[in-house]
């Protein structure tokens, strides 16, 4: 789960890592009056989108009056921000957030997250601050220091040490530099974040260190034991089918092709996605309906399916082990009661009861093709999809 | 021979009378595999499929002398399960749960540390000897005694290798689901080790996807130390980097874990690597 800069900021301060002084704003002129009392003789506004790249994009101005505030802030409040990684949809701009500007001598960059390899959480730092991260890691790896953190004794002051000595910080700031580390990490432990990343941190002209911009990403599956961060999830950020989908219990991905896809677990569904586009198709989406499956949840994911209007063709394929097919069947007849299915539906079921499933399907009288080969259900739903 | 488990094994259900254990604890019962008992806190004492209930993993390991356990407790609860049947002095466990946050699944890997015991999972369908044991969700009627060893980090692929692998009537030697989260127990070089080392397995199914470097890893371990021909398979070449596609472990990030390169590294390894999942078998066969 993904959460707004302005909020990553608020937790930053509640485990001591400084921020920018700042507040957020969803009207123009709260923006200016926010500005106002913060004081200064600059400011800058950020446009709040779950998405990175806001600067390039026109999503990061800075302001040299109280008039540039409600300007800037009037021009981005209610648009849509199109960045390199939002799409061409780009993301809803509804919040700002105000902060103070500082003369800046140094960005670093610096970052927290669960290295699957080593099994280990691990810090990531360099001295290339406010770049791509990625970018400087096939540029130029030897900027790049990381260290993991032992589970059983924590992030040590050592650790701390190494990294603001790599970053040539002195004094003061080697003390500052271990505070906000040691608030990283106890943060990504009590709220299970799956990412902390602070790009840039950035050292001011009167040496203080500040997070200038905070981005932190939640793991989903333990999400649903912090209620105070779930209350930060701002739906509106997300794809509108990916959200109903999880109402629903369904891993669902929006695409760009013209084939639905209906699959029973994860990785037959990224395969059956595959042999799509190998057989000249592109698939609409990824649907898993997941392991314990209900005829309504079927039903639903059905329905979501045929709710893109770029879908052409659609191809059911279910491998019943636990999910009984017959079940799938009774989940899609549901489904096309409910709703006006104007598109060919492949179906291919295997496993568990899929005659009962096949039989359920073929005596419906709608237009459903049965296929028990799924390279020919594939073949099949490229070609209708083609034609169509 | 199979691996890691056969018609000895005796096998302990944590989490035995909830909804999930209940139902896959009969399946394994009825497919032949020596469940001893269950385990679920405050029910202790009771018969349940007419098998004995207890308290802890400990007086359940005490008196059935069960070496295996295999866990259907919900997320939250999982990582306790893990450590209490290490605790137990279990060798295997088999962890089918699905969603438990990757900082307990970490501070579980590192507590198992030289305690000596194996994981699989979790999110993972299971292990299955076919005709001896079954551990976990896979239905078992589609398995055939034979000489393929099929590993996977997905279920319904798994169970697409293994009715493909039946159908051109090689069956399997052992099915091992290592799962879909970032951190878990066994991983690929792991088992192929294994087969590699076991008489039965003539020929090995690698089903890898998207996500982290262990097939990579398992191209260089193949390419030096496995002599037995590996049909492998890599499913996400379609996903889009950054979005997790259904399994938690199953990403592509910072242009890293693609299965471009997947294919690529085993590829280079010497291995076939089938574009579509529907020639597993076939090409399994071929290789013979």
């Amino acid at each position: 789960m993904n959460i707004h800069e302005y909020q990553a900021k608020q937790l930053f301060r509640n485990y001591g890592i400084p921020v920018p002084d700042g507040q957020q704003a969803i009207t123009p002129e709260s923006a200016g009056q926010i500005a106002r009392q913060l004081d200064g003789d600059g400011w800058v506004v950020k446009a709040q989108v779950h998405a990175g790249g806001r600067g390039k994009a026109g999503g990061v101005k800075l302001a040299k009056s109280l008039a540039e505030v409600a300007e800037f802030s009037r021009q981005m409040l209610g648009t849509r921000l199109i960045t390199h990684q939002t799409g061409e949809e780009g993301l809803p701009v509804n919040t700002l957030l105000i902060e103070k500007t500082y003369p800046i001598k140094r960005e670093f960059y610096l970052s927290l997250l669960v290295d699957r390899g080593s099994e280990r959480i691990i810090f990531i730092a360099s001295a290339a601050g406010g770049m791509d991260i990625e970018t400087v890691a096939k540029e130029s790896p030897e900027q790049i220091l990381s260290l993991q953190v032992s589970p059983a004794a924590g992030l040590q002051a050592y650790q701390c040490r190494k990294i603001a000595y790599a970053l040539t910080l002195k004094g003061q700031q080697i003390k500052a530099l271990e505070k906000i580390m040691q608030g990283m990490y106890q943060l990504f432990l009590a709220k299970d974040a799956s990412q902390i990343e602070i790009n840039p941190l950035v050292e001011t002209q009167t040496g203080d260190l500040f997070a200038l911009d905070a981005k932190i990403n939640f793991d989903d599956n333990a999400v649903a034991a912090h209620p105070d961060i779930l209350a930060m999830k701002d739906a509106g950020q997300e794809d509108e089918k990916e959200n109903k989908a999880q109402q629903y219990g369904l891993n669902y991905i929006t695409l760009e092709g013209n084939i639905g896809c209906m699959v029973n677990g994860a990785g037959l569904a990224m395969a059956t996605m595959d042999l799509v586009k190998l057989k000249g198709g592109m698939p609409a989406n990824f649907l898993d309906v997941g392991g314990g499956t209900s005829i309504e949840k079927v039903s639903e994911a059905f329905k979501l399916i045929l709710s893109d209007h770029s879908v052409k063709a659609v191809l059911v394929n279910i491998f019943g082990g636990i999910v009984k097919c017959d079940i799938i069947a009774e989940g899609i007849l549901a489904a096309v009661q409910e709703v006006h299915v104007n598109v060919p539906v492949v179906v291919r079921l295997e496993g568990t009861n899929a005659e009962q499933g096949r039989a359920l399907l073929s005596n419906s009288g709608f237009n459903l093709f049965a296929a028990d080969d799924l390279a020919h259900a594939a073949e099949q739903v490229v070609a209708l999809a083609e034609a169509a | 021979m199979s691996i890691l488990i056969n018609k000895e094994t005796k096998v302990l259900c944590q989490g035995f009378t909830g909804k999930q254990g209940t139902f896959h604890s009969q399946q394994a019962v009825d497919y032949g595999t020596k469940l001893v008992g269950g385990v679920t806190p405050e029910r202790g004492g009771e018969i349940h499929l007419g098998l004995p209930v207890f308290n802890t993993v400990e007086e359940a390991v005490r008196i059935t002398g069960a070496g295996a356990s295999v866990i259907y407790v919900p997320p939250f609860y999982a990582a306790d399960a893990i450590l209490e049947a290490v605790d137990a002095g279990i060798k295997i466990i088999v962890c089918i749960t699905e969603g438990i946050p990757i900082l307990q699944m970490l501070r579980v890997k590192a507590a198992m540390a030289g305690a000596g015991a194996l994981l699989i999972g979790p999110n993972c369908p299971g292990v299955i000897t076919p005709g001896e044991c079954k551990i976990g969700i896979m239905p078992g009627n589609i398995h055939l005694p034979g000489s393929i060893g099929i590993v996977s980090r997905s279920g319904t692929l798994t169970y697409e290798s293994v009715y493909q692998t039946t159908n051109q009537g090689l069956g399997q030697s052992t099915c091992v689901g290592i799962g879909g989260d970032p951190i878990h127990g066994l991983n690929f070089v792991d088992v192929l080790s294994r087969f590699q080392a076991d008489e039965q397995t003539k020929g090995i199914v690698m089903v890898g996807e998207i996500g982290g470097g262990e097939e990579e890893e398992a191209a260089d371990y193949i390419k030096a130390h496995v002599t037995k021909p590996v049909v492998a398979y890599i499913a996400g070449q379609t996903a889009p980097p950054g979005k997790r596609m259904g399994h938690a472990g199953a990403i592509v990030t910072g242009g890293k874990g693609t299965a471009e390169g997947k294919v690529a590294a085993l590829k280079a390894a010497g291995i076939e690597v089938v574009s579509s999942p529907t020639d597993i078998g076939l090409a399994m066969k071929g290789c013979l």
